[in-house]
């Protein structure tokens, strides 16, 4: 069975907002309509959006860290948000994992937002019905387009490499990799919402310097106090080199 | 959460709605003799209140529903959604209750069916409060929801508003139900008081699961939220937060414990002792008000953990 997910890196999110933008980009020229933008250029911008990043201090000063923070719907496992939904509008796939709202039959309740602990969940003003992240569920399967792209738009919008997209139940992808390896979480594990997408979190990042990586041991100027002769009347390796 | 004026209303009148129809059918059951001869009157009249109050309830909720519509659809998903059942039960119940009204208009049918159509109205009635409450149980992680006390709640204050009604009826309809429907409206408030204390109670001592730690994973004492990501709001800081103050709160609190309660209780006794019909109806409208502040407040008063994510904006 497959499950996608994105796993996204805080340790290397930079919070530039870019995936939030592509998504916004992608999404809102789909053939589901545009997502609601109020005010745009006005004083209180508002609109539907997918995926956010948010940004966070953690720790004391002066020993803080800043943390972005990218979130858009988990496509838990077990989706609190799917059973309760009165039209059946709101579904989880069987093939892919991938939950998704079907617009011509959500009511515009929003009962399916009070039931998701994450707040993923908008309800578009304008169009009147829940919205939430497809995964690119358009995209990530369009033949048209060249097989290296065929992943969510937020994922190739990132130029940090923070966003990795994958199938997390198969244990050679990339993401379930990464999640191993870098001790990859799920945010709010006490609802048993068992969230599909995954934090890396941040590592310290540690190097150690010797000595003679500063300065060269083997100098000869170390050895004899002597200054070397420079040539003077022949070129040297520089003079050809451009 | 922010509440919901349609579902405030929604909940508020279909309670009182089914509330009166159990008092009804109470009387049709197990009223004296001395008041049989005038009973059918009141049973009619009654029955078309009761479906009134649940057709506006019923209206109100479209309100609620960005597309009205479509609203039809909402019954499909009754095998896991407390949201349908609630949308099939309440049709079900106001067609048993207007039968039930048809029934006595033309008193065509015998004790027996009215008896047997009653009993429907009544297993319909207490699934329609269930579907009702578990529409707000059910939800996990509202800690303030998710409580038995939820349920025992609406069908307390359910019944509570809808024998002070069928009190308020009594007085212009019947005379003689007038003290056996004070006294089951008082005994049903008290309980309602009771059970809402214990949830205050409950909730006063309530400590969140999710914490900031657990919602962005990082195990730290000390997390600020810098950005939410966006300036102007969203979906996310409307629809959750109620937006007053803590003194609003606490005010909605206090006006709901004393119209929901004490106020409609001291005029019932008032109306008995007096023989006041307009004691009666007062007791009704004002405990209807403070159902409504009690409503307010049972949104107000929850936390959505997803506000974890919308602490600060810059």
């Amino acid at each position: 069975m497959t499950q996608l997910a994105l796993v996204i890196d805080l340790n290397v999110c930079v919070g530039c907002h870019a995936c939030v933008t592509s998504c916004k980009q992608w999404n809102t020229s789909g053939s589901a309509g545009a997502l609601e933008d109020f005010n745009p250029y006005g004083k209180d911008p508002n609109g539907t959006f997918f995926n956010r990043v948010q940004t966070y201090e953690v720790g004391e000063f002066p020993s803080t860290q800043t943390v972005h923070f990218p979130k858009s719907c988990l496509h838990c496992e077990d989706p609190p948000c799917v059973p309760v939904c009165p039209t059946g509008a709101s579904y989880k796939r069987a093939e892919d994992g991938i939950v998704l709202v079907d617009y011509d039959k959500c009511i515009g309740c929003s009962y399916c937002s009070w039931a998701c602990p994450y707040g993923a969940r908008e309800l578009d003003e304008e169009r009147k019905v829940m919205t939430k992240c497809t995964l690119c569920v358009d995209r990530i399967y369009d033949e048209d387009i060249p097989k290296a792209q065929r992943k969510p738009s937020c994922v190739i919008a990132c130029p940090s490499n923070a966003r990795l997209f994958g199938d997390i139940h198969d244990p050679e992808s990339v993401v379930s990799k990464a999640i191993n390896e870098r001790a990859g979480y799920q945010i709010m594990p006490e609802w048993g919402t068992q969230p599909s997408n995954h934090y890396l979190p941040r590592r310290k990042s540690e190097i150690t310097i010797h000595p003679e990586d500063l300065e060269r041991v083997d100098n000869p100027l170390k050895i004899d106090g002597q200054q070397p002769h420079y040539p003077t009347h022949m070129s040297t390796r520089e003079d050809h080199s451009t | 959460m922010k509440p919901a004026f349609s579902v405030i209303f929604l909940t508020t009148l279909i309670g009182a709605g089914q509330g009166l129809f159990l008092a009804l059918f109470g009387a049709d059951l197990w009223a004296p003799p001395s008041a049989r001869a005038d009973l059918s009157a009141l049973l009619v009249h009654g029955s078309a209140l009761s479906l009134l109050l649940c057709a506006a309830g019923l209206i109100a909720s479209f309100f609620h529903l960005g597309h009205p519509e479509r609203a039809w659809r909402a019954a499909a998903m009754w095998r896991t959604s407390w949201l349908s059942r609630e949308v099939i039960a309440l049709p079900l119940f106001m067609a048993t209750v207007a039968a039930y009204g048809l029934l006595h208009y033309v008193e065509a049918g015998s004790t027996q069916a009215s008896h047997a159509l009653g009993w429907v109205g009544v297993a319909l009635c207490l699934t329609l409060f269930v579907c009702t409450a578990m529409v707000y149980a059910s939800i996990r992680f509202l800690q303030e929801w998710a409580s038995p006390l939820t349920l025992l709640n609406y069908l307390l204050l359910g019944c509570a508003s809808g024998l002070t009604l069928a009190t308020a009826v009594a007085a212009v309809q019947l005379q003689a139900l007038q003290t056996p429907y004070a006294l089951a409206a008082l005994v049903l408030t008290f309980a309602g008081l009771l059970n809402r204390v214990a949830s205050l109670a409950r909730n006063a001592r309530l400590v969140p699961k999710s914490t900031l730690q657990s919602a962005i994973g990082i195990k730290h004492p000390r997390i600020v939220q810098k950005a939410q990501g966006f300036m102007g709001g969203s979906f996310n800081t409307r629809a959750f937060f109620h937006g007053k103050g803590l003194r609003w709160v606490a005010g909605v609190k206090w006006f709901f414990l004393m119209f929901a309660f004490p106020v409609p209780m001291l005029l019932l006794a008032v109306g008995l002792s007096t023989d006041s019909g307009a004691s009666l109806w007062a007791a009704f409208v004002l405990q209807y008000a403070g159902l409504l502040a009690e409503r307010w407040f049972f949104f107000a008063q929850a936390r959505h953990p997803q506000n974890l994510y919308y602490q600060a904006a810059s």
